[in-house]
């Protein structure tokens, strides 16, 4: 009742009062979610800030915070006395590869069950979408007998192949063409494109968000991927960055500095991509969400 | 793999091949049997690559998979039928098998009821900002774009012996043991890992959802004398109901799943504390070497996973709000 009658005199005490109060909240909420903020940083923190000591300081029983002597070489001797260049390398093929697949095979198939009409088409689609609930666990074991019948382990193609068909590239690319308008294709077909033409010059250009969206979600999951890379390796030769980490924590006096700076250079692909995307992520998941009901 | 929700679309697809069926069949012309329409034929073109894919890597496997649980196969022998053996041997003799699916549930039920609440709570809070909201995002989301193993080494450091954690705990005065040597404790790091790891995923999706819930609809409600609390639960949770409850089923089928983390902090241990089903299927099928031992584990995750689904999709009409 009082707040009904305030707020008809913007210059009563009160409503001053008010304000200030509204002003505090203000300040409270942003103090506590910055708060919550660095709490959740700080494992990244923790993960440089061990980075950059010698080995034995990392060990060392009263924990420091920050080390007594930085020592940014650990980054290059990472590289040097273990075969970090080879991690990188090898996980940069390996989602580079994975992604470029999915995103052309995806691209194709979606194009076929948002365009063109064929008997079976709702049944197929409707098989691929039922595969998005199989896990992983359960084709890593007829994977890896079927890789390695086919003498595929160790190898980059056996990394590659067995993962870069998912069934939900598809349904994404799908779900989106079906909103590009179909007098585009008719234009196109009547100056007599064909099928590929279309889909290459009008389709694909106007797919962009999604295929970005898909291409980004495609990498990070690779370059995230373990289980997979861990069967279909053995040994340091194709081991990705993930598996790296991994092995050098197994042996006998672990580097733990060389594993942070690992750890930090792992990371550094998902911060540059999450920062740059970070509007085209959160325009596809409200996109994406938008499926999900209303 | 999120952010989609291919559950709506199944009953409208169900209409359209019924519609279709009915509607072609008399238009259908004879020829089209002997020769595929042109048509037919492009789709085919186009479908090639990754029907292929899916026969080789996807459906094989799966059959494959289902196969080799009614054997005996250990890789180096050649595998006999079993027959429900395996299915037996888990339910009735092994004694781990019940300690695994216990650890599984545990870590799926606590994971899910904190990864929800806390992602509920970080999206809300975030959409009440009126700047800096996508910093904010950029910060939840960044430990979901950091390899899992990478984020485990990082604990694993942090809850060493006489480590960061444990100096916490320690000025703190809260008298609690090492978190990974202890059998109680060892899940409950394992938990803080995944929850730190993926919330970030909901935090985003919640906070696209609440952001597109109309601004008038709260205006109404403030008029009304509605405050925040009454506003959250009766306008904005069941307006975003449909996205929670996407995000509640793919948590769940996520949480049961759990092994890089597990793998790279506990190895299932102290003593089989931390062995969930995602730890033990590689374990028993890539050390032990009992493809068919661990083929059947697969199958008892996947028929979990198929039920909680199908619970979740159940249990939907109490509380999911479909704005039509």
């Amino acid at each position: 009742m009082t707040t009904d009658l305030t707020s008809r005199h913007p210059h009563s005490v009160s409503a001053d009062r008010q304000r200030i109060l509204r002003r505090v909240g203000t300040f409270m909420s942003y103090a506590g979610i910055s708060l919550v903020a660095l709490l959740f940083l700080f494992p990244f923190f923790w993960m440089v800030s061990n980075a950059v000591r010698s080995n034995a300081e990392v060990m060392a029983v009263p924990v420091r915070i920050l080390p007594e002597e930085y020592q940014w070489g650990t980054f290059v001797d990472a590289f040097v006395s273990l075969p970090f260049g080879t991690f990188l390398l090898n996980s940069i093929i390996v989602a580079c590869g994975v992604t470029a697949i999915v995103v052309a095979v995806s691209c194709l198939s979606a194009y076929a069950f948002a365009r063109l009409r064929f008997p079976g088409r709702e049944g197929l689609l409707l098989t691929y979408l039922s595969t998005l609930m199989i896990p992983q666990v359960m084709l890593v074991i007829p994977l890896f007998l079927l890789v390695s019948k086919l003498g595929w382990i160790n190898t980059y193609h056996g990394m590659i192949l067995p993962v870069a068909f998912s069934s939900f590239g598809t349904f994404l690319l799908r779900q989106f063409i079906l909103g590009i308008p179909k007098d585009l294709d008719e234009a196109a077909m009547m100056d007599g494109a064909s099928r590929l033409r279309i889909l290459v010059t009008v389709i694909v250009p106007l797919a962009m968000p999604a295929i970005g969206l898909l291409s980004l979600f495609t990498f990070i999951a690779q370059w995230k991927s373990f289980l997979w890379p861990l069967i279909a390796t053995s040994g340091v030769e194709k081991a990705t960055l993930p598996l790296g980490l991994t092995l050098f924590q197994t042996q006998q006096g672990t580097s733990w500095n060389y594993i942070m700076a690992g750890a930090t250079i792992s990371m550094v692909p998902g911060v540059i991509l999450a920062i740059v995307m970070q509007r085209i992520i959160y325009k596809g998941i409200s996109v994406g969400s938008g499926f999900g009901g209303r | 793999m999120r952010q989609l929700s291919p559950w709506q679309e199944l009953p409208l697809m169900e209409e359209d091949m019924s519609q279709s069926a009915v509607a072609e069949l008399p238009l259908q012309p004879v020829q089209s049997r002997r020769f595929l329409k042109p048509e037919t034929q492009t789709a085919m073109l186009f479908l090639l690559p990754s029907f292929l894919g899916f026969m080789i890597f996807m459906a094989l496997p799966i059959l494959a998979s289902l196969g080799l649980s009614f054997t005996n196969w250990q890789l180096i022998s050649t595998p006999s039928f079993v027959g429900f053996q395996n299915y037996i041997k888990l339910f009735t003799v092994d004694p781990a098998f019940y300690t695994i699916l216990r650890n599984t549930l545990f870590f799926a039920v606590e994971y899910l009821a904190l990864n929800i609440a806390v992602s509920l709570t970080l999206a809300v809070w975030i959409s009440s900002l009126k700047r800096g909201k996508a910093i904010f995002r950029v910060i939840f989301f960044l430990p979901t774009f950091t390899p899992t193993i990478a984020a485990s080494v990082v604990w694993l450091l942090i809850f060493t012996p006489d480590g960061l954690a444990d100096a916490v705990i320690r000025a703190l005065g809260l008298g609690l043991p090492n978190f990974l040597l202890n059998p109680t404790w060892a899940m409950q790091a394992i938990i803080l890992v995944t929850l730190w790891a993926n919330v970030g995923y909901n935090v985003v999706m919640f906070n696209a959802a609440l952001d597109l819930v109309p601004k008038h609809y709260l205006e109404a409600a403030t008029i009304d004398g509605a405050n925040a609390w009454q506003q959250f639960w009766r306008i904005r949770l069941p307006l975003i109901s449909p996205t929670v409850f996407f995000a509640t089923v793919m948590t769940a089928i996520t949480s049961l799943q759990v092994f890089d983390e597990i793998f790279a902090m506990t190895r299932g241990g102290p003593g089989s504390a931390t062995a969930t089903l995602g730890f033990a299927i590689y374990q028993k099928g890539f050390t032990n070497f009992q493809m068919g031992y661990a083929s059947a584990l697969a199958w008892v995750m996947f028929v979990m996973i198929m039920a909680l689904t199908i619970l979740q999709f159940h249990m939907q009409r109490k509380w999911v709000h479909y704005d039509d």
